[in-house]
């Protein structure tokens, strides 16, 4: 088991310095001159001149690299040029309202998926089966941005249960949090639910052939108790790889939500800095989302070990 | 044969489309690029099927080549991620079984750092240092279909590399390239194609995206994804512009998928193997 | 009444007819066998008993267990039947067991089911005991113990401690031993023979092979194509058999040796010389494979080398097919060093086990007969090719027509006989088969072990039999050499070897394979000693 973990903190480790140096090559190198880029047409010459010492690229490649790292490490991003604040900062709000959102998107795609894919499995060819995978492919085909523009229209401006946009603040209490994001977490759950259902429903459908099941059946479980006792733990395996890339999917998948919900999070924030050019933000952001889907791999690999006793003695099946 | 349902439904949509974008290389109902500002906000109506937007231009019309957009976009996207992909995949496998493995794990790695960089996120910073544009929108999605086919080309190699048929060719003496293309590639053929159709929809609506946020196709052409964007601050008063091009985008992914579906249950060696077995079963006791 | 008797039992599924008035009955305490080929319908008669059937099945007909209808009884009521009457073990130990739960929980599991409301502790107490019953004592094998620490047998055992926790009055063993080596076979009818005399349970026993159950059934049933054919027991069953087919089958078990090919004299065409192959596994261990391994095969001579699974005989013969390199010792085919060059390789082909993965699906059996000219200097041009492929096809018992097919066209059989055609198709000097008789049914293998042997008469071609059973390569070979942990651990002339083993290793895989003429030599015995006037000589 230790071993298994050591291994996977490894490649977390090397993963994640490889992907710090594509960012870096680029974002600071391919652009040719970052500064004139971030400047864009209007810049006079002595601005572009300013800001290019600002950002140390004065320095050769590898240095301003190397310092870029270090800095990172100790927590400190740089300095946003268009918002004049530190990028930590920045990036803190924001992750408030992300972070969330993600986690409830992911919670709803879940409980909606599972139940779905197992009734589904267990109706197979039956009435039931072909209407909600028929839904599933409807929800697999439709793009979550324009799910979200269709919900704005019916729930915020015809039935008026929700507001259009914008969030709160946590100040303003959780409920309310909670209601400002339901509908953004929905138009993002959707379509990643029904990808999921489709998923648990083949899975269980496998599992349910497995000569085990038919051990379970000869001692004398029904059916449906086959699936609960000894199906459902089999057939959650190949589900959490997908949940575990829905996460990152939808960490990062919310840029466009956020825009159309107006909510202040780390999507929109990159969105912004790319149209304001502001490569500094955009840079720590890249990073931080890359992070965030090593880390939850690397947790999914985790969760593998708990389900799967065979992954504790560290061979990968 | 009997071909099943879904596969059906979903080749003639998408067989719909294909020709709607083909025969808007010659001819669509109006012209695009002609403004009619009389003709605004005309809600669907017999000369304009699907309405007219704020300049005037025929919906119907801008979905024909929004659609050829879409699909070319998608199309070259996906024959990048298998150009490349598929070769890789194939001697990563063949380097494992030939006791290369550190070729193939670095392979391998390498893939893991694309899956590990969130694709939209990424496609928009491409496209936004690089300039907007299809081409560039073709390059943001290619890159990250390379993966998806390397590992998928690979999964399947390594599962053929241990049969008996293709160790009867070694013994032949036969080299890995010659195995590869000869035995292993024809008999993944199946299952890459059904992964080319599910790229192929992914890859649509990646595309739309990317027009959504302005990334993509870029005016005067028209794309669906900007459609729906333009069509956003206008949805209380002429709904039809966000229905359509969203509807259309649907309908055309729906398609693909059905049609990959379907392609699977008629393709996959493993259901097919096992209804084959089955039959032969009950031919064997009947 | 019997325990359980089966009346007038048909079963079709989607509409074909797959039995057809089948009637059975068995005793507490009895063993009933059924043999049959695949897609005989055996599997599918206890299927219909324990009812798990697939989607789709209608039965008709009626099963009395312990005086109980059961074939008409609910689902509901099936479950409960299931789990306290009837206990059955599968084929497949390796995936017969839920991996992600330890052994004791689905052991305890059948337990509760069968009897609820027992305490936590009696429970516990109660899986120990059946586990040690089957021979895993508790002190090494605990019940936190998870499947895939487990061999095959073992795993078997798990599956029989689930069936025998439940106290059933019926057991059911659907070709419990065919997915296991010889020795363990062996080990694992005498545990079921056990269980059953000890508990008076009635045992139905599924098997595809009548040496197998000849030993331990008190009562033999033959079926073919959906029905019972013929059964019976006790003595004489074997010497009264009506049926053709039946007969057939006894005939396949007991063949005795028919034709010897020692030759002296000839050339060695494969040598091997202290060949040793490592592996690594792990960071720092090593496993020995093949060590010091040393044999030759001359012109004509068929040698059979036997082992069980993971004894490195697969291992041995990918490297003397050049498939995999190895760390020390020498191969010489045609008395040139080998080392996977192309020019020799002509002089050694293969046939391997299974007849569905030997194949290409996608190529004709013309192209795949003709795929080793490769590795030819002058290949033929494509008529000539042709024209020697439907020649090939011919000489292995196959038709011209045959050449434009594809291999899902042909039955296992078939398959095996265009495999032969393959390797045989550049003269090689040497064919090695690779386990290549052990997927088929008993007749068919026969057929193909004849083939084997004419064609090695006409075409002085020597044969490296390889083989988990003894029994096979009797008939078709001159000299064995056995095979135990990487190292060859006796070596002989095939009629030497049965009649006087010396290894212990070589005795007891003999023991424990079975034989059919072992049961009626202790027939014959009995009857001499029944009847000690008559005289049977």
């Amino acid at each position: 088991m230790g071993h298994y973990i050591l291994k996977r903190l490894l490649s977390l480790v090397l993963t994640l310095l490889v992907a710090t140096v594509v960012i870096f090559v680029m974002i600071e190198v391919v652009p040719g001159d970052p500064a004139a880029y971030m400047m864009g047409l209007s810049g006079s010459t002595e601005a572009t001149e300013a800001l290019r010492s600002e950002l140390g690229l004065n320095m050769g490649a590898w240095d301003r690299y190397i310092s870029w790292i270090t800095g990172m490490i100790k927590g400190d991003f740089g300095t946003s040029y268009t918002y004049r604040v530190p990028v930590s900062d920045l990036i803190t709000d924001r992750t408030l309202v992300s972070v969330p959102l993600t986690i409830y998107a992911l919670i709803l795609s879940t409980i909606i998926a599972i139940p779905v894919g197992v009734i589904s499995a267990s109706r197979r060819g039956g009435f039931l089966d072909t209407l909600l995978m028929g839904a599933a492919q409807v929800g697999v085909a439709i793009p979550n941005f324009w799910f979200a523009i269709l919900m704005v229209l019916f729930f915020s401006t015809s039935l008026r249960w929700f507001s259009a946009g914008g969030f709160p603040g946590w100040d303003a209490g959780f409920l309310e949090c909670l209601k400002a994001l339901t509908l953004p977490a929905i138009s993002l759950a959707l379509p990643q639910a029904a990808i999921l259902a489709r998923v648990m429903r083949s899975s269980v459908l496998e599992v349910m052939n497995e000569d085990y099941i038919r051990t379970a059946r000869a001692k004398g479980l029904s059916k449906g108790q086959a699936l609960m006792r000894h199906g459902l733990r089999n057939a959650l395996i190949p589900v959490l790889t997908i949940l575990g890339l829905q996460f990152s999917f939808l960490l990062a998948g919310g840029i466009i939500i956020e825009s159309i919900f107006s909510l202040p999070g780390l999507g929109r924030l990159v969105f912004q800095s790319i149209a304001q050019r502001d490569l500094i933000v955009v840079k720590s952001i890249v990073t931080l989302l890359v992070l965030a889907v090593v880390v939850i791999t690397f947790v999914v690999d985790l969760l593998y070990a708990a389900v799967d006793p065979r992954l504790r003695e560290g061979k990968r099946m | 044969m009997k071909l099943p349902l879904n596969f059906i439904i979903g080749a003639i949509l998408t067989t719909i489309f294909l020709c709607m974008a083909l025969l808007s290389l010659v001819w669509t109902p109006y012209d695009v690029t002609a403004l009619e500002i009389a003709d605004k906000f005309q809600a669907p109506n017999i000369d304009h099927w699907f309405g007219t937007d704020h300049f005037g231009r025929d919906v119907f019309s801008m979905i024909m080549i929004g659609a050829r957009n879409a699909v070319m976009v998608s199309l070259v996207a996906v024959g990048i991620g298998m150009l490349f992909g598929v070769p890789l995949g194939l001697y990563a496998a063949a380097a494992r079984m030939n006791g290369g493995n550190l070729i193939d794990e670095i392979l391998m790695r390498g893939n893991d750092l694309i899956f590990a960089f969130p694709s939209l996120l990424m496609a928009i910073m491409i496209t936004a240092v690089f300039g907007p544009g299809a081409i560039n929108a073709i390059i943001a999605i290619g890159i990250f279909n390379i993966p998806v086919f390397a590992r998928m080309t690979r999964g399947g190699a390594l599962g053929l590399w241990s049969r008996e048929y293709i160790m009867a060719a070694r013994v032949c003496g036969k080299g890995s390239m010659r195995i590869s293309f000869e035995h292993i590639l024809p008999n993944i053929a199946n299952i890459l194609i059904v992964q080319a159709t599910i790229q192929f929809s992914i890859a649509i609506i990646a595309e739309a995206s990317l027009s959504y946020v302005g990334l993509g196709t870029q005016p005067p052409d028209p794309s669906l994804g900007r459609m729906l964007n333009e069509a956003q601050t206008m949805i209380f008063f002429a709904p039809w512009l966000a229905f359509v091009p969203g509807g259309a985008i649907v309908t055309m992914v729906l398609g693909l998928n059905l049609m990959g579906d379907g392609l699977r249950d008629i393709l996959d060696p493993k259901l097919r193997q096992r209804k084959a077995r089955e039959m032969e079963a009950s031919n064997a006791a009947s | 009444m019997p325990l359980l008797d089966v009346q007038n039992l048909n079963l079709s599924i989607h509409g074909v007819e797959i039995l057809r008035d089948v009637n059975l009955s068995v005793e507490r305490g009895q063993v009933v066998a059924i043999v049959g080929e695949s897609g005989s319908g055996k599997s599918m008669t206890s299927g219909a008993v324990i009812r798990l059937l697939p989607e789709g099945a209608d039965v008709t007909g009626s099963i009395w267990l312990n005086d109980q209808e059961i074939g008409s009884m609910s689902e509901k009521e099936m479950c409960t039947v299931r789990a306290s009457d009837i206990g059955m073990v599968f084929q497949e130990p390796m995936s017969a067991l839920n991996p992600v739960e330890t052994i004791g929980a689905q052991v305890m599991e059948a337990i509760n089911f069968s009897e609820p409301g027992l305490s936590r502790g009696e429970v516990r107490q109660r899986a120990e005991l059946a586990l040690t019953r089957v021979g895993l004592p508790v002190e090494r094998f605990p019940l936190t113990t998870y499947p895939h620490k487990l061999s095959g047998g073992q795993r078997q055992r798990v599956v029989i401690a689930i069936a025998i926790s439940q106290k059933p009055a019926l057991l059911i063993a659907d070709e419990p031993t065919t997915a296991l080596d010889v020795t363990t076979q062996a080990k694992i009818l005498n545990l079921l023979k056990k269980l059953v005399d000890q508990d008076n349970m009635g045992l139905l026993l599924i098997s595809h092979d009548l040496a197998v159950v000849a030993e331990v059934a008190d009562h033999i049933i033959i079926m073919k194509d959906g029905r019972i054919i013929e059964q019976g027991g006790g003595k004489g069953f074997f010497d009264n058999l009506q049926h053709e087919y039946s007969k057939a089958l006894f005939a396949a078990a007991r063949k005795q040796r028919e034709e010897k090919f020692i030759k002296d004299g000839e050339d060695t065409i494969l040598e091997v010389k202290k060949l040793r192959k490592d592996y690594q596994i792990g960071r720092k261990k090593m496993l020995r494979a093949v060590n010091d391994v040393s044999f030759s095969i001359r012109k004509g001579e068929n040698i059979g080398l036997v082992g069980e699974s993971g004894c490195g005989k697969s291992t041995l013969s990918r490297c003397i097919l050049g498939l995999e390199d190895f760390q020390g010792g020498e191969i010489y085919i045609a008395e040139k060093k080998f080392n996977g060059e192309k020019r020799l390789r002509r002089h050694i082909s293969v046939v391997f086990q299974d007849p569905y993965g030997s194949f290409n699906p996608r190529h004709t059996v013309g192209r795949l007969v003709s795929e080793p000219f490769y590795l030819l200097d002058d290949q033929p041009r494509p008529d000539q090719a042709r024209e020697q492929v439907c020649e090939m096809l011919v000489r292995v018992g196959l038709t011209e027509a045959d050449i434009d097919k594809y291999p899902h066209e042909f039955s296992g059989g078939q398959r095996q006989r265009i495999a032969i055609a393959r390797a045989l198709i550049t003269n090689p000097d040497v064919i090695l088969l690779d386990e290549a008789t052990s997927a088929l049914d008993v007749l068919i293998r026969d057929q193909i072990l004849k083939l084997l042997s004419r064609l090695s008469r006409e075409l002085d071609i020597s044969y490296l039999f390889i083989s988990h059973d003894l029994t096979t390569v009797k008939n078709i070979t001159d000299r064995i050499l056995v095979m135990k942990d990487g190292t060859i651990v006796e070596e002989g002339r095939t009629i030497d070897i049965f009649a006087r083993p010396t290894h212990p290793y070589t005795k007891s895989l003999l023991d424990a394979s079975p034989d059919i003429n072992k049961v009626i030599a202790a027939e014959t015995v009995d009857r001499t000693r029944e009847n000690p006037n008559e005289n049977i000589f």
